[in-house]
């Protein structure tokens, strides 16, 4: 499975991630050797089986519908890079 | 061809957050209208670390509108994370459920001028919302809250069964009220906490293939609803008719111009990469849990409604307004241990009570008197021991004050006088003080026949028992 | 003697002898770490004022007589994954510099509320992403036993600092072997708990159906000290499990004569060092020699977990790391026009080449079209390989092999070849997969005196009886007192 400089992109697109043109050469390398190396699994029916998706599968115990006090907004805020009150302010979404 | 030649389908998602003091993974506060971030912790701010812990009261909260809405409720089902990035989702993914929902399958019906018609409900899951973000006209900048991140929402979604807008504003209308009676949502659409997205094709008329469908959203009234889904029928038929083709889009209805438009074109296509949530294991629903539910449910709108007019012989006017709401309907029925003429019961309700909670407020679970008050007030009237209108002042006053409506009678003197001989002495003495309008009478103007009520009325101030005056003035009179 | 070259163990009774305050240990340690640490770079961060704030407050309480547990007044520290209450966190990434948390780590409370005072913040690869700590932001950390070499990864200032004699006990994390591998490069000892045994909540998620947070130490014992305060379940875990906790000293010194011993055939493959395997059939033949039975068992779909690991943990990852968009913490690309810049420049700025690689790889797994084929296909062959696990376990009680193939090798070595470095978890991952216990010990050294690592694998929840056997074995060697020429 070789991955072109275009899928390296489009999958960057979906990731956020800014890359330059070196990284996107370099990323469709190194990515079509990993999925070279996982394409040992398709030696494998695995029809019948049944994916594991959670290491345990212990239900877990829920939580009652009880409150408990929230973070004081200073703390919510303390690590915001850009706050308007106690806003998170961010560049304009445009829809 | 005429937009009659083309037949509309509709499906509907609905998304109505649930009723839970905390939030869905964590323990901060659902409450509306707090400061922006002043609900959030590290959980629902989605800071490194953090894990989510269900609600139980969600889980509860959907098999109750599951079984209402004659779902199957799965023994197991599983969390997903449906992945995009967006300002006010913090963790980049929503803690959804996917192909796995808790519900799935179940019906709705509603009333069509066709008659009962059965909306198939084809799943139901839970799912946390997101925050609110903020776009100032003027500002370079976009302000993003946190406080609904992680609020428990219910989304409700519809097979395209729905024919035109205005069977969808009545599937809209049931859905809101079974939520509401099942005490799960508040049905509030201007506050967002009920909301809509509609995905809207057309056909040629006895086709059997759907068209293209257009998914429409922000939508948040019923009136909106019904403009949205219409102009977008008439859009599509447009551009069939012209020869051309719908797109598969998303458009927003914009409520100032009543007309939808498309969203700014993706630069690329969702790919939203669902995968089970690993944080969370698959969610087990217990025979005995499900009993429990079952067990509480309350009767629904649709059932009580076809009970009060037969249990109580009423029209059906009388039972849909009654039973818009819970709390009036069982306040009914209340009121009806004590007094059995229902429909005389049911004139009151619709009459006084309701005018009297519009015009000065208030609400039906903190009213000033007893329901046995409520009944022997409309038992006064029956009895005659008070006229119809007094007693409406005396029920006004009860509303007011909470007062004893017998208190009331005599504090303000309006109990009748019903004392024949008594009456027939102020009959006597009118007659004889009119003597000329009398021989008018007899002489065939019988239309002044009012004017002797008024004069024995006006004698008695208003007290003297209209069946009674009427009788004993004819007698006199001669008829 | 130095009070630093003191087991966990051996300081904490002389903690409660009152021979020595928690205060004279910790200046001791954060000497030590002033003395060695600028050749080891084990520790991103030092809370220099909260340890000795934390070691003043034991001494008290151990003068009233009222010690919090055994342990007291034991410094200890804790890879930067765990969050730190008001002590920066950054997992060793620029995307995080500066995050102060608001809240501590569970395991982090359970630590403090032990009374142990934490020195600061180790080194790691970023985000746990790495097998040589080379992809850390804040530069490599470096062997104690030979600088020039890794401490292994992910957590590679656990195990170097413990090496270096910096302090007594450490907490890691691992998703693929990241505790194991770095004990068996620096003759430490790292217990991989079960999956659902330690909480995960407040530890920074790489791959959440993998990631297990866990002790390192110096000998067996003081791993199952370490491990008695952390093991417990944690109503804010929901994959946290509510099984009972043993006392996992009761059977340490219980001896392996009786127990069966699992060797799996395909931990024993070309490619491995010869002395790697060579000190391994010699620790069977001891093991043997105790009274232990040794089983060949078969796990035969060891040759796919490697495949599998590498589309499961980036496919979570990628979802993992999406919360890091500059929106409400960490580093936001000055000068971005507009959001969908921002996002991108942020992201590709604050994220490694080895955090991006893994991203690109975890999210074109679950890509639409591919889904099925990777990550999918991947989940259901995780299936084949706890069954494996299962089936074996039906004949022994543990299984027995090397950690790592190889000993620490060069820094710098395999950065530019992931492949080659992502074989260096080919023993440790297949335990992650199924969810199950492995601890790594000190196994011997090769010739030009790198450690060896010996890995238990064990059923779930029976991390007493690895602990068990385990020490059975330190016991007849001196390896646990061999210090790093520092």
């Amino acid at each position: 499975m070789k991955l072109t400089v275009e899928q390296v992109r489009h999958v960057a697109t979906l990731a956020r991630l800014s890359l330059t043109p070196e990284e996107e050469e370099r990323y469709a390398e190194q990515l079509s050797a990993v999925l070279e190396a996982v394409a040992l699994l398709e030696e494998l029916d695995v029809s019948e089986v049944e994916p594991t998706s959670h290491a345990t599968l212990t239900s877990s115990l829920p939580r009652e519908d009880v409150t408990r006090p929230s973070l004081p907004p200073e703390k919510a805020l303390a690590n915001a890079p850009a706050r308007v009150g106690t806003s998170f302010a961010v560049p304009k979404i445009l829809e | 061809m005429p937009l009659s030649d083309f037949q509309p389908v509709i499906g509907l998602e609905v998304h109505a957050q649930l009723l839970t003091n905390s939030k869905i993974f964590c323990a901060c506060s659902t409450e509306f209208g707090a400061a922006p971030n002043h609900n959030t912790c590290p959980v629902c701010l989605g800071l490194p670390g953090v894990l989510p812990v269900l609600n139980a009261r969600v889980v509860e909260f959907a098999i109750r509108a599951g079984l209402a809405l004659e779902c199957t409720v799965k023994k197991t089902s599983v969390w997903s994370r449906k992945n995009y990035f967006y300002p006010d989702l913090p963790k980049g993914y929503q803690v959804t459920q996917y192909d796995q929902p808790i519900c799935e399958h179940g019906k709705l019906s509603i009333d069509t001028p066709e008659g009962e018609k059965v909306v198939r409900i084809l799943r139901i899951h839970m799912e946390e919302d997101a925050g609110k973000s903020v776009h100032d006209a003027s500002a370079k900048e976009s302000l993003v809250d946190l406080n609904r991140a992680g609020v428990p929402l219910l989304e409700i979604v519809s097979e395209p069964d729905l024919r035109s807008a205005d069977e969808a504003v009545e599937y809209l209308k049931a859905l809101r009220d079974v939520l509401v009676y099942l005490g799960v949502n508040d049905g509030n659409l201007e506050e967002g906490s009920f909301r809509c997205d509609a995905n809207v094709s057309v056909m040629r008329k006895g086709a059997t293939v759907y068209g293209q469908r257009v998914e429409l959203k922000n939508i948040n009234s019923f009136r909106f609803i019904k403009q949205a889904i219409e102009y977008e029928v008439a859009r599509q038929v447009d551009v069939l008719e012209s020869g051309g083709k719908v797109d598969q889009e998303t458009r927003l209805f914009d409520a100032n111009r009543g007309e939808t438009r498309s969203m700014r074109s993706k630069e690329e296509a969702h790919d939203y990469r669902y995968f089970p949530e690993p944080d969370l294991p698959p969610l087990h629903v217990t025979d005995a849990q499900l009993d429990e539910v079952a067990q509480s449910l309350p009767e629904l709108p649709r059932a009580k409604l076809t009970r009060f007019t037969s249990q109580y012989g009423l029209p059906e006017y009388d039972a849909r307004i009654l039973c818009a709401e819970r709390p009036l309907a069982d306040y009914f029925e209340a009121v009806a241990q004590h007094f059995k003429d229902y429909k005389k019961l049911a004139n009151w309700f619709l009459g006084e009570l309701l005018r009297l909670l519009k015009d000065e407020g208030g609400s039906i679970t903190t009213l000033r008197f007893t329901t046995v008050q409520f009944a022997n007030l409309l038992g006064a009237v029956e009895q005659g021991k008070i006229s119809a209108n007094a007693g409406k002042d005396v029920f006004g006053e009860m509303f007011r004050t909470g007062k004893e409506p017998e208190a009331i009678i005599a504090e303000k003197g309006l109990a009748q006088v019903s004392d024949v001989g008594a009456i027939e002495a102020v009959v006597d003495e009118v007659l004889g003080k009119n003597a000329g309008e009398v021989e008018k009478y007899k002489a065939g103007k019988k239309q002044i026949y009012g004017f002797f009520v008024g004069q024995v009325m006006k004698a008695m101030k208003g007290k003297g028992n209209p069946a009674l005056v009427n009788e004993l003035l004819k007698k006199k009179l001669g008829e | 003697m130095q009070p630093t070259e003191l087991t966990l163990l051996e300081l904490a009774e002389k903690l409660a002898a009152r021979e020595v305050t928690s205060l004279e240990v910790t200046q001791a340690c954060l000497s030590r770490i002033a003395q060695v640490d600028g050749k080891v770079k084990a520790f991103l961060r030092l809370d220099e004022s909260g340890a000795l704030a934390a070691a003043e407050a034991s001494d008290a309480r151990r003068g009233k007589g009222n010690p919090l547990g055994p342990l007291d007044g034991v410094p200890v520290a804790v890879k930067d994954i765990f969050l730190t209450e008001g002590v920066e966190t950054t997992c060793a990434s620029r995307i995080l510099q500066g995050f102060h948390p608001p809240y501590d780590a569970t395991t982090v409370r359970l630590l403090k509320e032990a009374g142990m005072p934490i020195l600061g913040k180790l080194n790691q690869d970023e985000f746990a992403m790495g097998s040589s700590n080379e992809t850390s932001a804040c530069g490599p950390c470096h062997n104690p036993w030979d600088v020039t070499r890794t401490p292994g990864g992910s957590s590679g200032g656990s195990a170097a600092a413990l090496a270096a004699r910096e302090v007594f006990g450490t907490l890691g994390t691992d998703t693929g072997g990241s505790i194991r591998q770095p004990a068996a490069f620096t003759n430490t000892v790292g217990l991989k708990p079960t999956y659902g045994r330690v909480s995960r909540f407040g530890v920074i998620a790489f791959a959440s159906s993998l990631d297990v947070p866990g002790p390192l130490a110096r000998t067996v014992g003081d791993v199952a000290a370490l491990l008695q305060v952390l093991a417990r379940h944690d109503p804010r875990d929901s994959t946290s499990v509510p099984v009972e906790v043993p006392d996992y000293s009761a059977d340490l010194e219980h001896g392996v004569a009786g127990l069966k011993l699992g060797v799996p055939r395909e931990y024993f493959t070309e490619g491995m060092d010869p002395e790697v395997e060579a000190a391994v059939r010699e620790a069977l033949k001891v093991y043997e020699s105790l009274g232990a039975t040794l089983v060949d068992v078969s796990l035969p779909h060891t040759k796919y977990a490697l495949a599998t690991y590498y589309l499961i943990a980036p496919a979570e990852a990628s979802s993992n790391l999406a919360r890091y968009d500059g929106v409400r913490y960490g580093l936001r690309a000055r000068d971005a026009k507009g959001l969908k810049e921002m996002y991108g420049l942020s992201r590709d700025q604050g994220f490694g080449p080895e955090v991006k690689r893994r991203i690109m790889l975890g999210t074109y797994a679950l890509s639409a079209g591919y889904y099925d084929a990777y990550y999918l296909k991947a989940q259901k062959v995780r299936t084949l390989i706890r069954e494996d696990f299962n089936r074996a376990f039906q004949q022994v009680d543990a299984l027995v092999s090397p950690t790592s193939p190889v000993p620490a090798f060069k820094l710098g070595e395999k950065v530019e070849d992931p492949l080659s470095m992502y074989l260096m978890d080919v023993f440790t991952l297949p335990c992650n997969l199924a969810g199950l216990p492995g601890l790594s010990l000190p196994g011997g050294f090769t010739k030009g005196g790198l450690p060896i690592g010996l890995q238990l694998m064990g059923r779930p929840f029976d991390e007493a009886k690895l602990l068990r056997i385990g020490r059975a074995f330190e016991r007849e060697h001196d390896f646990v007192r061999r210090q790093a020429p520092l």
